[in-house]
């Protein structure tokens, strides 16, 4: 006997919906890429807690650029690795709303890196949530400053060599020494587990904010797959072997 | 009751800033405009009117911070000086092309690269040619009194919120550092959060059910949609350049000379006037109180009856193109000025008058 679809397609039978927050827009990433869920799960976040009026985002220059077509919410679009500092200007001026920001690798630890830390060295009260996928995926994977040794990327063809280009920098590491943050973890989002996790840690980062508790800031170690030149799965498996042990996930500071 | 009060331009900046109900300042120290941070400080608008003001890490996060504010439809300022504005470009081209509102002061010092702390008026053409990429410009207003430093502050915001665009106040080390009396403007109150709704349906407040979401971004990945955007920007500048020239004329009705300068050079050249009316020779002052839009329709009406143009100016001769274009071929237009933080003498201004115009 055939199975007509309209027969599946039931209320009794649904088991999952997407956030009303997500638009009906396509997401531009490429199949595979850790951008869209965590997207995802910052829209489920909003829906949650119930704040959608009171949310303002703040989007950077990197793949995910355009991803206010996606959650709704007021957005701003800021300059390459400046977003901290827009963050600082309207939570400073709109002190009642929530305010974060989302940033890759590039645009928080490169050309950002005086803006992130100052803005979570002054306590900035708002969510920074930082991509880390080692390269910078906007572009056409060129060398980020979490870059691994070794790895390879457009501009270290043969892979980092920390003799010519520096170690791989741990921003996470670095801002969870500053007493501006309240909250600092590295989380990932290739399992379910592993996303779980992460939206739990973004509620959480949310919280410290309605609390007035200072900058919390969630590091996602994330693949990009066509960077990296794997497809989605090799991808979530190096990502294992090679970046957990030298960005391992858990929590760096829980005040 | 009028309130008089003596004071240095860059403290009336400060001043102005609060009373003119402005929600916020951000910015970073260098001379010769410190002054302004620190007398904001100093009076704690915070806890009168509720204005923010934070000193930032850089003038790139000052800039950004002014793009956050301005996309919230608040009234937000940041000042700085010449080295310090090279550093905000970027964030000037993003607010320009995200259409929003603020103000910027420049207290130009000379240049280039780190300079003199003297004054200078070497930033001309990056404060009126736009200054960063793309095809966009600035308002640009020019005192020359610290009254003016005053009173441009509120004019700046209101052209600002006008046309949603960013204002720069042009000034310089002199200017700012004087000191001078000025009539002080009665406190305006800030906007409350409704009148924001209502008066900037674009700001990003928080998205209430009752509207769609505001995004304030300057991307568009179409470039044929792209070119319809900058059509709109060119649109925007055309009605500046119809509707908001400023300036002012200085003895021109009968001049057969004119100089042509702004700010700390117009006051100085005043003086030159005065020394060559002393001598029969009929001269005038036109002085360009906004540098964008620039007055070139009246300089093109006085140069059909004048017989030579001095553009004077502390910079290497940046303003004297503009001067030449607005009046063509038809009369000789030179420059004239020091620069690099020396200030030229109402008497080398006469000079040049009559070496390079009268003379030449
Ligand atoms: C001032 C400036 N410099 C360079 C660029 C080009 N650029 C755009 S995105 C990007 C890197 C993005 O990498 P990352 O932040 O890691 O984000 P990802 O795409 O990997 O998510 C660069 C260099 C730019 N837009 N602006
Ligand atoms: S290039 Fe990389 S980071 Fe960008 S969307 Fe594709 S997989 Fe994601
Ligand atoms: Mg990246």
């Amino acid at each position: 006997m055939a199975i007509d679809i309209k027969d599946i397609i039931k209320p009794e039978n649904l088991v999952y919906s997407k956030s009303s927050l997500l638009t009906n827009r396509p997401m531009h990433y490429c199949p595979g890429c850790s951008h869209g869920v965590v997207n995802k799960i910052i829209a489920e976040v909003i829906e949650e807690l119930g704040i959608q009026e009171d949310v303002i985002g703040v989007a950077p220059v990197g793949c995910s650029v355009l991803m206010y077509n996606y959650i709704e919410v007021d957005w701003h679009e800021a300059a390459h690795g400046r977003a901290p500092a827009v963050g600082t200007g309207i939570k400073r001026l709109l002190p009642e709303k929530y305010v974060f920001t989302y940033q890759g690798d590039g645009d928080c630890a490169a050309i950002g890196t005086a803006e992130t830390i100052h803005a979570c060295n002054r306590g900035e009260n708002i969510v920074m949530v930082f991509i880390n996928n080692g390269i910078y995926g906007m572009t056409g994977g060129q060398m980020a400053p979490t870059t691994l040794q070794g790895m390879k990327a457009s501009t270290c063809p043969f892979g980092r060599d920390v003799q010519r280009d520096g170690n791989p920098l741990k921003m996470t590491d670095i801002v969870a020494t500053l007493p501006g943050t309240c909250y600092v973890t590295r989380q990932a989002v290739h399992t379910a587990a592993a996303v779980r996790k992460t939206k739990k840690a973004i509620i959480k980062a949310f919280e410290n904010q309605k609390n007035k508790k200072g900058t919390s800031f969630v590091e996602v170690v994330s693949t990009c797959n066509s960077g990296w030149k794997m497809t989605p799965m090799e991808s979530n498996k190096w990502m294992e072997a090679n970046m957990f042990p030298f960005y391992p996930l858990g929590d760096l500071k829980n005040e | 009751m009028r309130e008089i009060r003596l004071m240095k331009g860059n403290e009336a900046i400060a001043e102005a800033a609060i009373r003119c109900g402005a929600d916020g300042y951000f910015g970073y120290p260098i001379t010769p405009q410190s002054e302004v941070m620190e007398t904001l400080m100093a009076l704690k608008p915070w806890e009168t009117t509720g204005m923010v003001v934070l000193q930032a890490e850089s003038e790139i996060a000052s800039i950004n911070m002014l793009y956050g504010g301005a996309g919230c439809g608040k009234k937000v300022m940041t000042s700085s000086s010449s080295p310090g504005i090279s550093l905000m470009q970027e964030g000037l081209t993003y607010l320009a092309g995200a259409e929003l509102p603020c103000v910027v002061v420049n207290v130009v010092r000379g240049g280039p690269g780190l300079g003199t702390i003297q004054p200078a008026q070497s930033d001309y053409f990056q404060a009126v040619k736009g200054g960063g990429h793309g095809d966009y410009k600035l308002i640009v207003l020019a005192p020359s009194s610290v009254q003016e430093m005053a009173d441009f502050v509120e004019l700046a915001f209101d052209l600002a919120f006008k046309y949603r665009n960013p204002a720069m106040i042009l000034s310089d080390g002199m200017i700012g550092q004087m000191m001078e009396k000025v009539e002080m403007k009665p406190y305006r109150p800030r906007w409350t959060s409704e009148e924001i709704a209502n008066l900037h349906p674009w700001a990003t407040t928080g998205k209430p059910k009752s509207r769609e979401r505001n995004i304030i971004t300057s991307v568009e990945l179409d470039a044929n949609a792209f070119e319809v955007f900058n059509h709109k920007l060119q649109k925007k500048y055309q009605q500046m350049e119809e509707e908001e020239v400023r300036f002012e004329e200085f003895q021109c009705d009968d001049a057969d000379y004119l100089f042509v300068a702004y700010g700390s050079s117009a006051r100085i050249c005043q003086k030159s006037v005065q020394i060559l009316r002393g001598k029969g020779v009929k001269v005038g002052l036109l002085r360009p109180i906004t540098l964008f839009p620039f007055p070139s329709k009246k300089i093109a009406e006085l140069s059909n009856r004048l017989k030579g143009i001095l553009s004077v100016e502390m910079s290497a001769g940046q303003m004297v193109e503009d001067v030449k274009l607005a009046v063509g071929c038809k009369v000789k237009v030179e420059h004239f000025g020091r620069y690099g933080g020396v200030i030229h003498s109402p008497e080398e201004v006469v000079d040049a008058l009559e070496k390079k115009i009268i003379g030449g």
